[in-house]
Order: C-alpha cells, then sequence, then structure tokens
C-alpha cells in the first residue's frame, strides 16, 4: 500500500487513475441507487452493452470513443426505454437482443478498423491507467449534469421509481421522467466505462448502491453512502491492482463483490439476532398481546 | 332538470381487456357527498370501473366525465389508494415522503406544469403532510420506514398519501382487504367523518359490512346488475344485507 502512495505522488497517470475513479463513483453512487431501488439492472446491463455499437463506429469513422459510446447509449436508453413501455410483455427477450446486437454491430466496426484491435479489450474491461486529462475533463461534465438533473427532478424521480401510478395520477409525465432517468444512467454507463469497462460496468453501477442499501432508508442518504463507497472500492481497488500489476477493472470489481457478499451476510445476521432478543424478551415478559 | 349534476357520470361504458369484455353498457351517475359502495364478484369489473373514473384506462365506448371534465383533467382533483401496493415494502423511504409524493402537481394555477416544476417541496406540503397524518391518527409514524409498518398502518398511510392534496373524490379499491377486521371498521369510521367533505367510492367485497356505512351500493359483474328489473333487486339485497342499502337505478330517462 505504502508502495502505491509513493507512486501516487510519483506519476500522473496514476493521480488521473484515481480522480477517474473518483468521478465515476459519483455517477455510480447516485444513479446506482436508482438503478438498485427501480430494479432495472437488467434494463441498465442492456445499455451499457450495446454501447459497444456506438464506440466501434465512432472508431471506424475516426471520432472519439467516449463520444461515441455517449450518443449510442443514449439512443440504446430511448430505445430500450421504448420497449419496456410498449412491449411489456416480450421486454427481457428485446432488451436480450438490443444487448447482443448492439455488440455485435461494435464488433464488426472494430474488426474492419485496422490496427485497433487492442482497443477492444480497454472497452471491455476498461483501462483506468489511461485514462487522458481530456476523458477527466468529459467526465467531470457529465457528472455535474448528473447531478443537476437529480437535483431539480429528485421529487419527480421519487415518485417514479416508487410508484409509476400513483405518480400518473398526480400528473406527473411518468413516460418523459422514465426515459430521462434511462438516459442518465446511460450517462454513468459512459463514465464507468473509462474505469471498468462496459461489461463491469453493471457491477459497480449496483453493488456500492445495493451495499449502502443495507445502512440506509432513504433515496438521499443511499446515493451519499454509495458514492462514497463506490469511492473507497475503486481507490483501494487501484491500490490493490498497482503492487502486484494486477488489471485495475477487475480488480475493482473483485471487491465490489466481496464487500457487498460481507455486507449482505453480516446484515443479515444481525437482523436475525434482532429478532431472536426481540422474542426472547417478548416471552420473558410473558405478556403477548393476543 | 334541477337536480344538480353528477359529479361522476358514466354513459354507456364499455371495456375489455384484448378479447375479455370486462364491463358492458355501464350507467351510474354520483352525486356529491355520496358514499358509494361498489361491490360484486370477482374479477367482475370493480378496479375496472375505478380505473376509467380516474383515467387510467380509456374507455372502449361510452362516456365518462368526472367533475364536469374529462377523467385525465379531473385526476389531480382526485384521492386514489389502490387494492395492492404498486411498490415493495423493502423501498427506502419514510412514511414523510411517501405521504409527500401525494402533494405532487397540486399546486393551484400552474396546470400539468406543475408536475414540472424543479426543486424541493414547500411548507405548505410539509404542513399538509402532518395534516394528513394527523387526520388518519397515524401522524407518529412519520419518520417510520415503510418496511416497519403494519398492514393496518400502512393503509392509513397509503389514506394520507390519498387525502393530502384535499381531493373532491376519495376512490378506494378494498381498502380492508390486507387488514383484520377489527381494523376494518376503524378505517370506515374514519372514512365515514371524511365524507363530511368529499365523496367517497368504496370497492368492496363485503356488501353486509359496508352496508351499515355506505349511502348506496352499486353491484357489478360486467355490468351494474343491481337493477330494478334485474332477478337481484332491490328487495332482495335489503332482505339479506338490511334496511340501509339503496340501489343504484340505471337513468333511464332524461339525461338532460
Amino acid at each position: 500500500m505504502s508502495e502505491f502512495i509513493t507512486a501516487l505522488t510519483e506519476y500522473t497517470f496514476l493521480q488521473s487513475a484515481l480522480i477517474a475513479g473518483l468521478l465515476a463513483s459519483i455517477g455510480c453512487g447516485v444513479m446506482g441507487t436508482y438503478v438498485v431501488v427501480k430494479r432495472i439492472a437488467f434494463i441498465a446491463g442492456g445499455i451499457a452493452h450495446s454501447v459497444l455499437g456506438g464506440m466501434g463506429a465512432a472508431v471506424y469513422y475516426g471520432y472519439d470513443p467516449l463520444i461515441g459510446a455517449l450518443v449510442a447509449a443514449i439512443i440504446s436508453a430511448l430505445l430500450i426505454g421504448w420497449v419496456r413501455l410498449q412491449w411489456r410483455a416480450q421486454e427481457d427477450t428485446l432488451i436480450g437482443a438490443l444487448w447482443a446486437i448492439g455488440m455485435a454491430i461494435g464488433i464488426l466496426f472494430i474488426s474492419k478498423t485496422p490496427g485497433y484491435q487492442t482497443d477492444l479489450m480497454s472497452f471491455l474491461f476498461g483501462n483506468i491507467l489511461l485514462v487522458p486529462q481530456s476523458s477527466l475533463w468529459f467526465m467531470a461534465t457529465l457528472d455535474i449534469a448528473l447531478l443537476a438533473f437529480v437535483t431539480a427532478y429528485h421529487r419527480q424521480f421519487l415518485a417514479v421509481v416508487f410508484d409509476e401510478e400513483f405518480a400518473r395520477l398526480r400528473g406527473i409525465p411518468v413516460t418523459l421522467f422514465y426515459l430521462l432517468l434511462l438516459v442518465l444512467v446511460a450517462v454513468t454507463v459512459v463514465l464507468l466505462i473509462q474505469v471498468v469497462g462496459l461489461i463491469l460496468v453493471l457491477a459497480l453501477l449496483t453493488l456500492p448502491a445495493a451495499v449502502a442499501g443495507h445502512y440506509v432508508h432513504s433515496i438521499g442518504r443511499m446515493m451519499l453512502l454509495a458514492t462514497l463507497v463506490g469511492g473507497i472500492i475503486s481507490v483501494s481497488g487501484l491500490a490493490l491492482s498497482y503492487g502486484p500489476d494486477l488489471p485495475a477493472g477487475p480488480t475493482i470489481i473483485l471487491l465490489a463483490g466481496a464487500i457487498y457478499v460481507i455486507s449482505a451476510l453480516s446484515t443479515r445476521a444481525i437482523y436475525r439476532r434482532r429478532a431472536r432478543v426481540a422474542i426472547t424478551s417478548a416471552k420473558k415478559d410473558g405478556s403477548g398481546n393476543g | 332538470m334541477d337536480k344538480p349534476q353528477a359529479i361522476i357520470d358514466l354513459q354507456g361504458v364499455s371495456f375489455s381487456y384484448g378479447a375479455t369484455s370486462v364491463l358492458e353498457d355501464v350507467d351510474l351517475k354520483v352525486d356529491e357527498g355520496e358514499f358509494i359502495g361498489i361491490v360484486g364478484p370477482n374479477a367482475g369489473g370493480k378496479s375496472t370501473l375505478l380505473k376509467l373514473i380516474l383515467g387510467l384506462l380509456t374507455p372502449y365506448s361510452g362516456h365518462i366525465q368526472v367533475l364536469g371534465r374529462k377523467p385525465r383533467r379531473a385526476q389531480h382533483l382526485l384521492g386514489y389508494v389502490s387494492q395492492h401496493p404498486n411498490f415493495s415494502k423493502e423501498f427506502p423511504i419514510t412514511v414523510g415522503q411517501l405521504v409527500l409524493l401525494g402533494r405532487m402537481g397540486s399546486r393551484p394555477n400552474k396546470g400539468w406544469l406543475s408536475a414540472l416544476i424543479p426543486g424541493g417541496y414547500t411548507k405548505a406540503d410539509h404542513v399538509a403532510t402532518q395534516r394528513a397524518l394527523a387526520e388518519v391518527e397515524a401522524e407518529n409514524l412519520i419518520d417510520r420506514q415503510i418496511g416497519s409498518l403494519s398492514g393496518g398502518q400502512l393503509q392509513r398511510v397509503l389514506l394520507a398519501r390519498a387525502l393530502v392534496a384535499n381531493p373532491s373524490i376519495l376512490i378506494l379499491d378494498e381498502p380492508t382487504a390486507n387488514i383484520d377486521q377489527r381494523l376494518e371498521s376503524d378505517i370506515f369510521d374514519l372514512l365515514k367523518r371524511l365524507n363530511l367533505r368529499m365523496t367517497i367510492l368504496v370497492v368492496s367485497h363485503d356488501i353486509a359490512f359496508i352496508s351499515s356505512y355506505v349511502t348506496r351500493v352499486a353491484c357489478i359483474n360486467r355490468t351494474l346488475v343491481c337493477h330494478h328489473t334485474d332477478a337481484i333487486d332491490g328487495q332482495v339485497i335489503q332482505n339479506l344485507y338490511g334496511e340501509n342499502v339503496r340501489m343504484v337505478a340505471h337513468h333511464h330517462y332524461g339525461y338532460r
């Protein structure tokens, strides 16, 4: 660990990686909370994977792959949102199809682009150590946009994720806010691609928020705690991977998975013990009321 | 007609889910201040009738007017408690936050744009939330997690969410289906009090129980079957359920 800290003061690429991890954790904390409570991890997965189509096309035509990713993410969020609202019965099949089709398009484009084969791996699994300065500004801009929308419309988003039917009765344009929510999830996916790549995005989008959900019981606090947990996981994942020269993305994901499992098991144990204590103390009182 | 105009007016309303006809040719008028019990067998179309009045569904044929307008234009003046909660009890939300959601879209003079106003709740929203929770005798629950509530407590909280925007009409779908019978009469006593200032429509499977509360009963089984010329006529219902039950008569005469 001390080796990592010394290296951090020396190498700007490590500093950039650290900042990228922290910027990404804002997105995964805020939007991940909505993904977890609305239970749309599968939809988020579909968006994340079909993004490869846009990245491949951008690379082929000589644009910045992140711009391609952003455009593709927004298109696939709207497409998937529309599928969900119109064809509810076949939702999972259609999202699964979009998921695979997007990836297939991306791989075709990349295979036809000379000299870009190595990039495929970093799109899929991320390469946080190669984040350029310009990407940091791009990520910071996306974070600010994300926070601005969520701050302005947190009531509407809560209404829509909590109870769509009731939100509709209160005159909230549910379709508009649902699609906006998916677009913001798509933006978050693009944020996270730099760090862990589009295949592993889903873990960072859901695990920190799910861990936060074990301990706090309001959306706002869940977002704060999830951001904190996400930040800790990505920084310590980076540090852990540095010494033995492991790829950072998978290390971060494994760490997130381990923390989630430990947290889930220990909260369940605490919950059970509380229940046992409550029952035994009720027995001692000898006063069941009915 | 010198009678006041009905605040809910259904004329020849039919509805079907795909090929399955759910409601056929329903005529129903509700006047201001009534307390209507809607009864009928399972899958008889009771909940569908409520959703048509709420503007959540559109009739296949026929006309519906609520408070003199199309149902969707009247939504902000309706309070609704659905039969099954549409959310998971694990959702991280407190009672206070849940009830506040009922204040969305209720600011005057903003029309539908009211739902697009960014930012947080106003002081008036918080005051209304406190008052609505006090009305259902659940003000002490305001900071509780919804997952920690009993069935009866949750039902009161959902009622508070329906009341918090001061509706003209309160619409409830089996409000006591998931709670024990002792609490059932508490809820209906509360509804009786609310009926002093708002019109109430309540779906129930238990005619015997609601008959002592409601002013009228409407029996729905694909259509309004409580009809003075039908086999199940008023006399039968009265013999079965006591004398407070009156019939919903089909208004064959003069809509105007």
